[in-house]
């Protein structure tokens, strides 16, 4: 048990020295704006397509079931587009989508700076005196906290919107009675709220795997323990903060 | 000039290296042999100050590289070349990008200097229209001669070589021996070389090292080694057959 706490402070001190000398001032402008822009491409829009298809159909899904669980006269039907906007804002495309990114994205930062650890660029671009841990991990963490809030706003559009279509197709809500439920009492600070949790799943998202591949030690078989370990580790995270964050936020 | 002076490392309980004193001139290959396990991989990454050391020192012509702080170490490291054993090319950049990058960080050269001075690397290591090609579609001695290019496009005051025989057929060895060679002693470079081919030891040699347990077992040059009584140093030179049939 001791010796569990002390590997976590251990693992927790280690996190905090590294992300602090990754945020150190960039050696070139613009070799960082080029790096910046190729991670805003590779993470952003490289999960563009997945997070829209998940979107559409979590957001059919939503509707069908609260369409489902409100089969009552007392329930207006607008209700249901109400539920599906309410909970597509407050948590499907906040955490389910930033969940799914930290498998697509976290997997993909750990494995790449895992491979570049163990095979030796990165010890190469230590000994050229560059800062490994700013070059490699500050342009993916800035371009994750950059592009994610976008990314959310996208899924919460196409939440709706595969709900709107699904609902329509599927005869559970009418479209205008879906419609009217979407504008009933929309709160703004909702929003807010998803993409403060965005914010920080961003920087969960972007900064643990690069922690793990940072420090892999062996061969090919250890990157891929520590891309797996990154993708539990910050999908853990993300479960914890989106549960203080929501006791801090919403109550 | 490099020094060393009595490096000592311990993972644990576990002493790597005892006590090691070393130097290595400028225009002059200096040659650390000895078997897998003994110390010399563990020795350079201390050199270039990518471990930290139990105990001793380490000058670059005078300057103490362990007791700077990380911004003074990164000047010297800008006079620092290194070829890895496996060669460390960036994969997501080309050949002619890797070698670039030195440039692009630490100078204000324009994209046409830059792009003159890759070639001239390229063509100082006999490669010829690979610029444009990724480090998976060369072959194991192109990458070697790349990481020679990527070395030496800072024009650096010392090298240093982590076996870079490993893997290659003996001719292209042989080439990439003469290349360190020449290399070194056209720029005047301080070269350290680390390595179990006793080719290297005969053909680029200045000066020899021999480690043995984390100890520095044997000194002295290359043609020396073969007359060595050393039981460790005959042992270890034993097993190539070239050189059995030299001392015969």
């Amino acid at each position: 048990m001791l010796k569990y706490i002390s590997n976590t402070f251990f693992h927790i001190g280690r996190y905090y020295t590294l992300i602090i000398r990754s945020f150190a001032k960039p050696e070139k402008k613009n070799v960082f704006k080029k790096r910046f822009f190729y991670e805003v491409d590779s993470l952003g829009i490289g999960s563009l397509p997945i997070v829209m298809i998940i979107s559409l159909f979590m957001g059919a899904v939503i509707t069908i079931q609260a369409a489902f669980g409100f089969e009552s006269p007392w329930i207006p039907l607008y209700a249901v587009g109400l539920t599906a906007r309410d909970s597509i804002i407050l948590e499907f495309a906040p955490t389910l989508v930033s969940l799914i990114l930290a498998g697509k994205i976290g997997s993909s930062i750990a494995s790449e700076i895992g491979t570049m650890r163990v095979s030796e660029q990165i010890d190469a671009l230590e000994i050229m005196g560059v800062n490994s841990a700013s070059h490699l991990i500050f342009p993916k963490i800035l371009a994750a906290l950059f592009i994610n809030p976008f990314l959310i706003i996208i899924s919460m559009f196409s939440g709706i919107v595969g709900g709107w279509i699904f609902g329509t197709l599927t005869g559970v809500v009418a479209p205008d009675e879906y419609i009217y439920g979407i504008q009933y009492d929309f709160r703004t600070y909702n929003v807010v709220y998803a993409l403060i949790k965005t914010v920080v799943f961003a920087f969960i998202i972007s900064s643990v795997p690069a922690y793990h591949g940072y420090f892999t030690k062996g061969g090919a078989l250890e990157v891929g323990k520590s891309s797996t370990t990154a993708v539990v580790y910050s999908s853990l995270l993300i479960l914890t903060f989106n549960f203080i964050l929501t006791q801090l936020l919403l109550s | 000039m490099i020094e060393a002076r009595n490096i000592s490392k311990s993972f644990g309980n576990k002493e790597v290296l005892k006590n090691i004193s070393i130097v290595g001139e400028q225009g002059k290959t200096t040659l650390v042999i000895g078997g897998s396990g003994h110390g010399k991989t563990v020795l350079m990454r201390i050199l270039v100050g990518l471990e930290e050391v139990s105990s001793g020192a380490v000058f670059y012509d005078s300057r103490n590289f362990l007791e700077m702080k990380l911004d003074q170490r990164k000047a010297i490291r800008k006079e620092m070349g290194m070829l890895f054993q496996g060669a460390a090319l960036f994969d997501s950049l080309t050949v002619e990008e890797n070698i670039m990058f030195p440039l692009s960080m630490f100078t204000d050269n324009t994209e046409e200097e830059k792009l003159e001075r890759v070639n001239f690397c390229l063509h100082r290591v006999n490669l010829e229209n690979v610029n444009h090609l990724y480090p998976s579609e060369i072959s194991g001695g192109m990458k070697k001669r790349v990481g020679i290019a990527r070395a030496i496009v800072m024009s650096p005051k010392y090298l240093f070589c982590d076996e870079p025989n490993s893997g290659l057929d003996p001719l292209t060895s042989v080439i990439i021996d003469e290349l360190i060679k020449e290399i070194t002693a056209e720029y005047h470079i301080t070269t350290l070389l680390n390595t179990h081919d006793m080719n290297s030891v005969m053909n680029i040699g200045d000066k020899v090292i021999f480690m043995y347990k984390g100890q520095k077992w044997w000194e002295g040059s290359s043609q020396n080694i073969l007359h060595s009584d050393n039981k460790e140093v005959t042992e270890f030179i034993g097993t190539a057959k070239m050189l059995k049939e030299l001392r015969k």
